[in-house]
């Protein structure tokens, strides 16, 4: 059981925080304690909003084992307001009614469950924008 | 730095081989490549292998395969640099006998991917992402570079039949190639038409996963010439890597890395992409293909799928790619396909492409790509009369 390897990630799983360089304020997602755009150091946290709109998506039907539950299931590069791009499941929506440019928001859910008593992996997905309150998890 | 040829190829024929291990795959590979070569001795091993830990639970490669194929003591060590293991290894030895460090050096790639069926072996292939990030969502290879055609589409105005000709010209080529996997040809209505696996990315848009080894025997071009045999040189041998998480990279429709190879080779090889008489690329999806013409400058850029579908790409086109077969049509076998592309060109440029032959091929490129296009190697071979 790989815990310690997901745990370690909780603050970027559960909150998106990443970082922002103190030279050229270039926001770091995920955090890499080095700015790629100058190469200066970078530690100082930054909490990102959680908008964002997809640059690319796909819906996967050849998945792998941890994720075969879930399948078929859509992926998508989600370009955040603040500059970074990530990339994660597209989550409330139906598969249609996706495009590029479309507005979406980080809410927390449920990555992997890894069968009947392995680990449950939370961490970010993204929704269309607009759906209400972000609290829930499902 | 001297300059280093290739004087023996050998590969087994692509396919699922349920029968055959890592280890007779590449005894296979390396005996014909040593019956070419006909040398006394051999100084160094170099095995490219992307997954035999995952697949097989077999991990140094180099020593098993040294002693397996009779070479027991032989410095040996496996290259893994995912899909472009091969071309990593294959650099490896060039660097090794260019610097006069080694001068025989054996390069082999060898993958069984039929090991492993299903959501376990694209939970193998997946290692190749970023873990953390790509990963952990679920997210696999064909998937990444389903993101890259889907923005490709986009912003290149693109449809799906429109990258049909990449598949359709590798099942040409592979057609007539008796290492092949496939043998059947391709049309753009089945293309168009076939199951999805990681949309837009179809059945028949993405190469399939298959074992095969392929070796090649490195020498000093010197020593070549001093036996008199006409042997075919490596101009050049290029290495970069680009951030291995696509949404990291700066530009995600851009091949950076291999951008940046492919420049370093031609000023090594001292041509121009118009001096290349064919090109052996990473079409392990046919976005793949066109932003690999674009990136190492064959075509314009957002010029990739046109090019094809005009006719660039065939055996009668103005650069002829996947002339065996490609990835797309001789099969992928991960970190074996990096050196059956350098096989291939050298066949090429040898003259024994048989009905697949290029008229008058001088100069190939070959280009490896791992985990679309972090890494990329880029080869220019010559022949060397």
């Amino acid at each position: 059981m790989d815990v310690p390897r997901h745990w370690r990630l909780k603050t970027q799983r559960y909150s998106l925080i990443g970082e922002e360089c103190p030279d050229c304020k270039n926001k770091i997602f995920p955090p890499r304690d080095v700015c790629p755009e100058c190469g200066s150091p970078a530690h100082a946290p930054f909490v990102f909003s959680g908008r964002g709109e997809v640059f690319s998506f796909s819906t996967i039907y050849q998945a792998p084992a941890s994720h075969e539950e879930q399948a078929p299931y859509t992926v998508a590069m989600v370009k955040l307001a603040e500059g970074p791009m990530v990339t994660a499941q597209l989550t409330d929506v139906n598969r249609d009614e996706i495009k590029i440019g479309m507005p979406v928001e980080m809410v927390t859910r449920a990555l992997q469950s890894n069968g009947d008593r392995g680990m449950i992996v939370y961490g970010y997905k993204f929704r269309p924008l607009g759906l209400g309150p972000r609290q829930t998890v499902s | 730095m001297r300059d280093v040829s290739i004087i023996g190829t050998g590969q087994t024929p692509v396919g699922e081989h349920w029968d055959t291990s890592l280890r007779h795959l590449a005894l296979e590979a390396i005996k014909s490549a040593a019956k070419e070569a006909d040398i006394d001795h051999v100084d160094g091993l170099f095995v490219g292998n992307m997954l035999a830990g995952e697949l097989s639970g077999q991990g140094n490669l180099g020593a098993l395969i040294a002693d397996f194929v009779g070479l027991r003591g032989v410095e040996a060590v496996t290259v893994e640099a995912a899909s472009a293991s091969g071309g990593a290894a294959a650099r490896q030895a060039y660097l090794a006998v260019a610097g006069g460090v080694m001068d025989f050096a054996v390069v082999v790639g060898v993958e069984k991917l039929s090991d492993v069926v299903g959501s376990a072996a694209i939970t193998a292939q997946a290692t190749a992402t970023d873990s953390d990030y790509e990963a952990a969502h679920g997210v696999t290879p064909l998937a990444i570079a389903a993101m890259m055609m889907r923005r490709y589409m986009h912003e290149y105005d693109a449809a799906l039949a429109d990258f049909a000709s990449f598949s359709v010209n590798a099942h040409d080529n592979a057609a007539t190639n008796p290492y092949a996997m496939f043998h059947n040809k391709l049309s753009v209505r089945s293309f168009v038409k076939a199951p999805l696996v990681a949309d837009p990315i179809n059945l028949f848009d993405a190469a399939a996963p298959a074992d095969g080894a392929a070796a090649i025997i490195l020498a000093p071009t010197a020593w070549a010439r001093e036996r008199g045999d006409g042997s075919i040189r490596i101009a050049a041998s290029a290495a970069a890597t680009d951030a291995l998480a696509l949404a990291e990279r700066r530009e995600p429709l851009w091949l950076a890395a291999a951008e940046k190879s492919a420049g370093a080779a031609y000023r090594q090889a001292g041509v121009t992409p118009g001096h290349i008489h064919l090109a052996e690329l990473h079409d392990a999806a046919t976005v793949l293909a066109a932003l690999s013409l674009e990136a190492c400058g064959f075509v314009e850029r957002g010029g990739g799928v046109n090019f094809a579908k005009s006719g660039g790409i065939t055996r009668e086109g103005r650069l002829p790619i996947s002339t065996l077969g490609g990835l797309k049509g001789r099969g992928d076998p991960g970190g074996a396909t990096g050196v059956y592309q350098l096989v291939e060109v050298a066949q090429q440029l040898r003259g024994q492409a048989g009905p697949n032959q290029i008229a008058h091929a001088r100069v190939g490129l070959a280009q490896s790509l791992g985990a679309n296009g972090a890494t990329a190697i880029t080869h220019i071979l010559m022949k060397d009369e």
